[in-house]
């Protein structure tokens, strides 16, 4: 029964691969949302999304502003669930947990889908806590423990030298490109295996942006990675795949998907071509 | 072709903005010297206050005062008892006033939108039961807590009266420190799976604690000098009360008292007025400073 269920799967993939221009690794599926739509009240923001996000590699979702890619990316965690009058409908699935299911333990899901802000949100506690709150709050309560991942987390986003002085001083003091790497280090804290990321550079300066860029990059084969970006270009240099939205009829859509190469230069919609030489959006 | 009209609507631009501009510059003096004057006028009414209660009332003043009792219908002897029933009556208020305050402002402020309607009504009723005439609240009191609940001119009586009236300052003050906080805590805190409990604990409420102290201020403030609603509560009796359930005299009353009823009683009441403005000075600077430090230790810890 079970095989000769996923034979039919597992030739579709293989005639995938097979019709690709390149060589692509075939890597399993982690996110994959099925006619999601999303509104705010009355107002749809997004509408019939089905998009499969690979394992470990990096998507960025492009497109003009107003057209559901942070919607999209809220609905993934459930911070959907906080902004007020939002309705999602359609399927999500994680891994296997059906993520719009009432009956989806919300907090375990956020630790393992973690989130970076456009706008850096350290919280206003010291360097320290930020990283500490949300450990002891998924019952991480050893001090050595507790000192091992806030060393381990903030070398892995390159923080420790600039810091390690400083840990009880407030995040505050730190600068902006410094207070979005802690906000990562704080995710990758929880171990997730799902990082969103919305925008996450724009609020920086080139320098900064840069950074944060390189260390977003780094993430690819250890974390699956979903970033949505306003920069073509950053999203040319460090993702693996692309979809790019668009708004019709007053909705935001998902126009087209693919492989990065084949996105920028092969599109096959008249849209994805217009927006990715810069005539359109 | 263009450029003379050009620099014809530049030049006429620039008469007119220069032009406006003495005036403009004239019209900020001016504002600035009324500004200044309002806020010196303020200033000047309030140490004016202060200089007559510390030369009229300064002399009375001593060890004793604060501790004796009242003899001769106050003309003499000191406040003790008064100073006593008034702090119980205070710690009654506050400590009924608190908890429901900050439960109702949390309520309102996390898990009301502002636009609902239930949401507006709570609102809308806190705002005028905040302006209600206290002597109203002293009748409300007199009905409810003395009469109704059985419990008679005591200090407990106008210690739960007091506490309906402060009520409205703290939650909408609290209300509005809590929506002051930055929705990206309460977004941030959430992507982290952190609960609800631990969102507004952890990061709320800590930095909501200026407008919860500017809230406890006030409402000590409007407490402290309450008369009328005191009257017909908590009583006149000057003795030292022995239980809440005492009356007992508070500070605004015996002041009323010395001032209008007893002959003769106008130093002690220059000296107990002037107790009262003190207390009311350093318990205000106290909840600043903590709310203060509280706010930065937590904050930082």
């Amino acid at each position: 029964m079970t095989a000769t269920t996923s034979l039919p799967a597992l030739r579709s993939v293989a005639e995938e691969a097979h019709a690709a221009p390149q060589p692509v690794e075939i890597q399993p599926i982690e996110i994959r949302t099925r006619s999601l739509s999303l509104s705010y009240g009355r107002k749809p923001a997004l509408l019939d999304v089905s998009l499969d996000v690979p394992r470990h590699q990096i998507t960025a979702l492009i497109g003009p502003s107003g057209c559901g890619k942070s919607s999209f990316l809220s609905s993934l965690n459930r911070l959907s669930d906080l902004l007020p009058n939002c309705r999602v409908a359609g399927e999500i699935r994680i891994g296997k947990t059906d993520v719009l299911d009432p009956a989806t333990d919300v907090v375990a899901l956020r630790r393992r889908v973690g989130m970076i802000f456009q706008k850096p949100n350290p919280f206003p506690l010291s360097i320290r806590r930020n990283l500490e709150l949300p450990l002891k709050e998924h019952g991480v309560r050893q001090r050595s423990e507790l000192d091992a991942i806030v060393e381990r987390t903030l070398t892995e986003v390159g923080l420790w030298p600039e810091v390690q002085d400083r840990l009880d001083r407030s995040a505050l003091t730190l600068s902006g490109g410094q207070q979005q790497r802690l906000c990562l280090a704080r995710a990758l804290a929880l171990e997730p295996e799902v990082i969103l990321l919305d925008e996450p550079c724009s609020a920086l300066d080139p320098i900064s942006s840069g950074v944060v860029e390189d260390l977003i990059a780094s993430l690819r084969g250890r974390y699956t990675v979903v970033i949505v970006t306003h920069n073509l270009a950053q999203a040319r240099r460090i993702a693996d795949r692309v979809a790019f939205f668009w708004l019709r009829d007053g909705a935001g859509r998902l126009i087209e998907e693919g492989p990065v190469d084949a996105v920028f230069d092969r599109p096959r919609d008249e849209l994805t071509a217009a927006y990715v030489r810069g005539s359109r959006g | 072709m263009d450029e003379p009209i050009a620099w014809a609507a530049l030049s006429a631009g620039r008469s007119r903005a220069s032009g406006r501009g003495i005036v403009g510059r004239s019209a900020d003096r001016l504002a600035a010297v009324i500004v200044w004057m309002t806020a010196a006028a303020v200033s000047a009414v309030f140490l004016w206050l202060l200089s007559d209660l510390v030369r009229h009332g300064a002399g009375q003043l001593s060890w004793a005062f604060l501790v004796d009792p009242p003899s001769n219908a106050g003309r003499a002897g000191g406040i003790g008892p008064i100073v006593q029933s008034t702090a119980w009556i205070l710690m009654i208020a506050l400590g009924v006033a608190l908890p429901i305050g900050l439960g109702t402002a949390v309520l309102l402020a996390e898990n009301t939108s502002s636009e609902t309607l239930s949401g507006r009504l709570v609102r809308r009723s806190l705002d005028v039961l905040a302006g209600v005439p206290s002597i109203v609240f002293g009748l409300f009191g007199n009905a409810f807590f003395c009469v109704y609940l059985g419990l008679g001119f005591s200090i407990l009586s106008g210690g739960l009266t007091l506490a309906c009236m402060v009520l409205p300052i703290l939650i909408r003050s609290t209300e509005e420190g809590l929506r002051a906080v930055p929705t990206e805590y309460r977004l941030g805190g959430a992507a982290l799976g952190l609960g609800r409990l631990t969102i507004l604990t952890r990061l709320l409420l800590p930095a909501a604690t200026p407008g919860l102290v500017a809230g406890v201020v006030l409402g000590f403030g409007r407490a402290i000098a309450e008369t009328a609603a005191l009257i017909f509560t908590s009583g006149y009796v000057d003795r030292r009360p022995e239980s809440v359930f005492d009356s007992g005299r508070a500070l605004s009353i015996h002041i009323y008292d010395l001032a209008i009823n007893i002959p003769g009683g106008e130093l002690n009441a220059y000296a107990t007025a002037l107790v009262l403005v003190m207390i009311l000075i350093i318990t205000n600077s106290t909840a600043s400073w903590l709310g203060g430090r509280l706010h930065a230790q937590h904050l930082l810890s």
